[in-house]
C-alpha cells in the first residue's frame, strides 16, 4: 500500500490565489484550461486529456463500424444479393467486426473512462506511466488508420476471425495488411493493461485499501490482467497467418501436415478473454451506476469484486466453445462446455448483487441509471443465451446461425454499448463540467433500448429457425424477421446519434456542473467538475468504504 | 542520496522505482505469452507428428545451439553482475560488464547467422532444395524453427542495442549512477528474459528425440 | 570471488546445460521430453531467482514474474487436451 508523505503545505481555502499542488492558476481551474493548442493535446501526458483523445477516436470508429452495419442491414432487407456483391458483403461484415471489436469495444470503456477515472478513483494524480499512456493512443491510431487504409484499398473478406485456411491460403484481399493493423493495435492494449495494473498496485492514496476500491477499479484491474496476458497470443496468431501467406509456413495447411484448427486455438485463446475485456469494464460501470441509482452500498461488495477476478481467470479456460463443430476432439469439447457453464456463475453473482442493491433503494431514474437498467435486462438475456450456446448438444445446431449473432450483440451492444452510454451520461458532467438535458437523456436511453431489441430479438428467432450468419442471400421465409431487424437498426442508428446532439449542445449551453451532481460516493466526485490538472490539491486520505451512503445520510439531519 | 528524476505522479523515488520494476515484469509476462504461442505450435506439431519432428530436430546443429546457450547464460551473468555493481554506484565497472554482455549478445547473433547460413546450404531452410528434407512436416518444423529463433534473434538484437547504448551512455557519463540504477536493473530483467526464452527454445527445437 | 552467489549460479546453469545435452543422447520419447523440459525449468528458475533478483523481491513482484508462465500452461494444457484426445 502506498504512503504519500503528508503534504507540507495544505492549501489555504481563504486565499484565492493558493493553488495547492497545481503549478499554474489555469491548471488549478481545470485540466481543460491547461493549454489550448493542438500541441497541448497531442503531446499531453494528462490521463484526462488522453481519455478525451480516445473518446474522440472511438466515437469516430464506432460510426465507421456502424456504417458497415448499416450497409449490411440494408442489404438484408431483401433475400437477394442486390445491394452488395457476395465479396462486398463479406468485406462489409469483416470490416464491421474488425473495427467494432478492436477499435471500438475493446478500448471504449477502458481507454476513455478507465483512463479518466482510474487515478481519480484511487486518489492519484495520474497513471503510473503517463507517457506510455499517450504512446498507447498513438499506437491505437496507427492501427486504426492502417485499418481504414485497408478498407479504402478494397478490404478483406475473411471475417474478423481470419480463420485458416481461408485467410492463410485462399483469400484475396489485404489479409496481411489487415492482420498487421490488428497486430499493431494489440500493443496499445498491452500498454494500457500494464499501466492500469501498476497504477492500482502502486498509486493508491493513503487509506485506499483494496477493500475500499470502487468496483469500477476492480473490474478495470481484472480487464487489465486479460489485456496483458491474452493479447500477445493474438499477435502471434496473426503473425503466423502472415507468415503462412507470405512464406508458406505450412502449420495451418492440412496438405503439409498442418492443422487449420491450431489457428483457432491460438485465436480464441485470446478472443474469448477478449470478450471479457469488452464486458468487464461495462460490468464495473454498472456496479457504480447501480449504487448511485439506489443511493445504497453495493450488496455483497466482496463477491462483486471477486467475481470480476473470477471472470477474468475462468474466461481463459473456455475458448474451445467456439470450436465445437470445427473438428475439436469430443472430450475437449465436453470439458470446454462444462467450463463455459462455470464462467456464467460470477456474472450471475453480479446480477444478483445488483438486484439486491436496488432492493429498497431510493431509485433515481436519471439517464445514467436508465442505461444501467437497460444493461441489466439485455445482459441477462444475452447471458442466458450464452448458457444455451455453451451446451455442446445445443450448440451443434445453432453454431454459425443468427442465434450466435444475436447472443453476442445482446452482450456487446445491449450490454457494453449501453454501459458505455451510461458511463458517458454519468461522468459527462465531471469530464466537461456541464450538465446536459436529463429529459433528452431519458429519451435517448429509451430509444436505444427499443431500437436495440427490435434489431436483435428477431435475430434469435432467425437463428433458431436456421438462418446462417455471414450470408446475404437467404431463404425468402426469413425476410419478415430480417425486415424487422433492419427497421430496428435504423431506429438504433438514430438513437445513437441523438446523444451526440444533446451532449454537444450541453458543451455550449449546459448548466455548469457541480462537483457531485448525482449525490454519489467516490473520490472523483470530491473534486471540481471538471477536475484540476493534477486531480487533487492535497493527496486525499480515505477512511471509509467505497459506497458509504448510509453514514452520509445519517450525518445530516 | 538519489537526486532528481522524481516524476509525476509519484510521491517518492522508491515508489517510482517499484512501479517501474513491476511494470517491467508485467511486460515480460506479455513476452512470455508471445513466445508461448510459438511453443504451442511446436507442441502441437510434436503431438501430431512425433517422428518427423524428431527427425528434423536431429538435423539441427545442436552443438552450435549449445554454444549459443552457454554464451547467453554467460551474458546473463555479466548483466547480473553489472546490476550489482551499479547498485554500488561503480559506473566504470557497470559499463564494462554491460559492454561485455552486449558483445556476447553479438557473438550469439554471429553464430546464429553462421548457423542459418549452413542450414541454407544444406537446403533445409525454406528456399532450399525440397529434396533435402524427406517430408513436408519436416519442412514445417524448419519453418517454425526459423520463425521462433528469428523472433528470438530480433529480441536479442534489441537487447544488444539497448545494452550497448546504456553502456555507452554510462561510459560517456551522459547517464550517471545512482540516478540510472533502475534503468540498469530493468534492462537487465529484459535481457534475462531473452536468455530464459532461449533456455526453453534450445531443448524444444534442438533436442527432440 | 567478487560475486560468489552469481558465479555459483552460473556454474550450476552450465552444468544443467551439460546435463540436458547429455540426456539427449541417452533418452528418447516421453522421458527425453520430460527431462529436457524439467532441466529447462530448473535453469529458468535459477535465472529468475539469482540473476533477476527474485530472492530479494516481495510476493507481488514474484507473482508478476511467474504469471506469464502459469498462464501459458493454460494454453498448452487445454490445447493439448484437444490434440491428445482426437480419435
Amino acid at each position: 500500500m502506498t504512503h504519500a508523505p503528508a503534504h507540507p503545505i495544505a492549501p489555504n481555502p481563504r486565499n484565492l490565489d493558493d493553488r495547492g499542488l497545481s503549478e499554474t492558476p489555469a491548471q488549478h481551474a481545470s485540466y481543460l484550461r491547461d493549454g489550448y493548442t493542438l500541441r497541448s493535446w497531442l503531446l499531453t501526458t494528462d490521463h484526462k486529456r488522453v481519455a478525451l483523445l480516445y473518446l474522440a477516436s472511438v466515437t469516430m470508429f464506432f460510426f465507421v463500424g456502424g456504417a458497415a452495419a448499416a450497409l449490411m442491414r440494408f442489404d438484408l432487407l431483401t433475400p437477394e444479393a442486390d445491394l452488395l456483391t457476395n465479396e462486398g458483403y463479406n468485406r462489409a461484415f469483416t470490416l464491421h467486426g474488425v473495427i467494432m471489436v478492436w477499435f471500438f469495444l475493446i478500448p471504449s470503456i477502458p481507454n476513455t473512462f478507465g483512463n479518466f477515472l482510474l487515478p481519480l478513483m484511487i486518489g492519484a494524480r495520474d497513471l503510473a506511466f503517463p507517457r506510455l499512456n499517450l504512446l498507447s493512443w498513438y499506437v491505437y491510431m496507427l492501427g486504426g488508420l492502417f485499418t481504414l487504409f485497408v478498407l479504402v484499398a478494397g478490404g478483406v473478406d475473411t471475417g474478423w476471425t481470419f480463420y485458416t485456411p481461408l485467410s492463410s491460403m485462399f483469400a484475396h484481399g489485404h489479409v496481411i495488411l489487415a492482420a498487421t493493423a490488428v497486430f499493431v493495435v494489440g500493443f496499445s492494449s498491452i500498454m494500457t493493461g500494464l499501466n492500469f495494473i501498476v497504477t492500482v498496485h502502486k498509486l493508491r492514496c493513503p487509506g485506499m485499501t483494496w477493500g475500499r476500491l470502487p468496483l469500477f477499479v476492480w473490474s478495470m484491474y481484472a480487464t487489465s490482467l486479460i489485456l496483458v496476458l491474452a493479447t500477445p497470443v493474438l499477435s502471434v496468431a496473426l503473425a503466423l497467418i502472415a507468415a503462412e501467406r507470405l512464406f508458406g509456413l505450412g502449420i495451418f495447411d492440412p496438405a503439409l501436415g498442418g492443422d487449420p484448427l491450431l489457428y483457432q486455438h491460438l485465436f480464441w485463446f485470446y478472443s474469448h478473454p477478449a470478450v471479457y475485456i469488452m464486458v468487464l469494464p461495462a460490468l464495473g460501470v454498472v456496479s457504480e451506476l447501480v449504487a448511485a441509482a439506489a443511493r445504497k452500498p453495493v450488496f455483497g461488495y466482496r463477491f462483486v469484486a471477486g467475481s470480476s477476478l473470477a471472470i477474468a481467470a475462468v474466461g481463459f479456460l473456455v475458448w474451445g466453445h467456439h470450436m465445437f463443430v470445427a473438428g475439436q476432439s469430443m472430450y475437449a469439447s465436453a470439458v470446454f462446455s462444462f467450463l463455459s457453464l462455470v464462467v456464467a456463475v460470477p456474472s450471475g453473482i453480479k446480477v444478483y448483487n445488483w438486484t439486491a442493491t436496488l432492493y429498497k433503494g431510493d431509485i433515481s431514474l436519471d439517464p445514467p441509471f436508465l442505461f444501467a437498467m437497460c444493461f441489466i435486462c439485455l445482459f441477462v438475456l444475452g447471458g442466458l443465451t450464452g448458457l444455451v450456446l455453451a451446451m455442446l448438444a445445443i450448440d451443434v445446431h445453432v453454431h454459425d446461425t443468427y442465434f450466435v449473432v444475436a447472443h453476442f450483440h445482446y452482450i456487446m451492444v445491449g450490454g457494453t454499448v449501453a454501459a458505455y452510454f451510461g458511463a458517458l451520461h454519468y461522468w459527462w458532467p465531471k469530464i466537461v463540467g456541464r450538465m446536459y438535458s436529463l429529459a433528452w437523456g431519458r429519451v435517448g436511453a429509451l430509444l436505444i433500448f427499443f431500437g436495440f431489441n427490435l434489431t436483435f430479438f428477431p435475430q434469435f428467432i432467425l437463428g433458431y429457425l436456421g438462418m446462417r450468419r455471414r450470408i446475404h442471400v437467404y431463404a425468402p421465409d426469413f425476410q419478415v424477421l430480417n425486415v424487422l431487424s433492419s427497421a430496428g437498426s435504423s431506429i438504433l442508428a438514430a438513437a445513437y446519434l441523438l446523444p451526440l446532439l444533446y451532449l454537444f449542445w450541453s458543451l455550449r449551453r449546459g448548466a455548469p456542473a457541480p462537483p457531485n451532481p448525482w449525490g454519489a460516493t467516490g473520490l472523483e466526485w470530491t473534486v471540481p467538475s471538471p477536475p484540476p490538472k493534477h486531480n487533487f490539491e492535497v493527496p486525499p486520505v480515505v477512511t471509509r468504504g467505497a459506497y458509504d451512503y448510509g453514514s452520509r445520510h445519517e450525518g445530516r439531519s | 542520496m538519489t537526486e532528481g528524476m522524481l516524476r509525476e505522479p509519484y510521491a517518492t523515488l522508491h515508489q517510482q522505482h517499484q512501479a517501474a520494476r513491476l511494470g517491467m515484469h508485467l511486460f515480460l509476462a506479455s513476452e512470455v505469452m508471445l513466445f508461448g504461442g510459438l511453443f504451442a505450435v511446436v507442441m502441437v506439431m510434436r503431438i501430431l507428428h512425433p517422428h518427423e519432428v524428431v527427425a528434423a530436430s536431429e538435423r539441427l546443429h545442436m552443438w552450435l545451439g549449445a554454444a549459443n546457450t552457454a554464451i547467453l547464460l554467460t551474458s546473463s551473468l555479466l548483466v547480473a553482475i553489472a546490476v550489482e555493481v551499479a547498485r554500488e554506484t561503480r559506473r566504470r565497472a557497470t559499463y564494462r560488464y554491460l559492454a561485455g554482455a552486449a558483445l556476447l549478445g553479438l557473438l550469439f547473433l554471429a553464430l546464429k547467422a553462421f548457423e542459418y547460413g549452413s542450414e541454407y546450404e544444406e537446403g533445409i531452410l525454406p528456399g532450399g532444395s525440397a529434396a533435402a528434407l524427406s517430408n513436408p512436416v519436416q519442412h514445417q518444423f524448419m519453418n517454425v524453427y526459423l520463425v521462433a529463433t528469428g523472433l528470438h534473434a530480433v529480441h536479442v538484437t534489441i537487447g544488444v542495442l539497448l545494452l550497448a547504448g546504456l553502456a555507452g551512455g554510462l561510459a560517456a557519463a551522459s547517464l550517471t549512477l545512482p540516478k540510472r540504477i533502475p534503468l540498469v536493473e530493468n534492462l537487465g530483467l529484459y535481457w534475462h528474459l531473452v536468455d530464459v526464452i532461449w533456455i526453453f527454445l534450445y531443448p524444444t527445437l534442438y533436442l527432440a528425440r | 570471488m567478487a560475486h560468489p552467489l552469481l558465479l555459483r549460479a552460473w556454474i550450476v546453469l552450465l552444468l544443467l546445460l551439460c546435463a540436458t545435452v547429455g540426456a539427449s543422447f541417452v533418452l528418447a520419447g516421453a522421458a527425453s521430453l520430460a527431462v529436457a523440459l524439467g532441466i529447462a525449468f530448473a535453469k529458468a528458475a535459477v535465472v529468475y531467482w539469482f540473476f533477476m533478483g527474485l530472492r530479494r523481491e516481495g510476493g507481488l513482484v514474484r507473482l508478476a514474474a511467474v504469471i506469464g508462465t502459469l498462464w501459458l500452461l493454460i494454453l498448452l494444457s487445454l490445447a493439448s487436451l484437444d490434440y491428445l484426445t482426437r480419435g
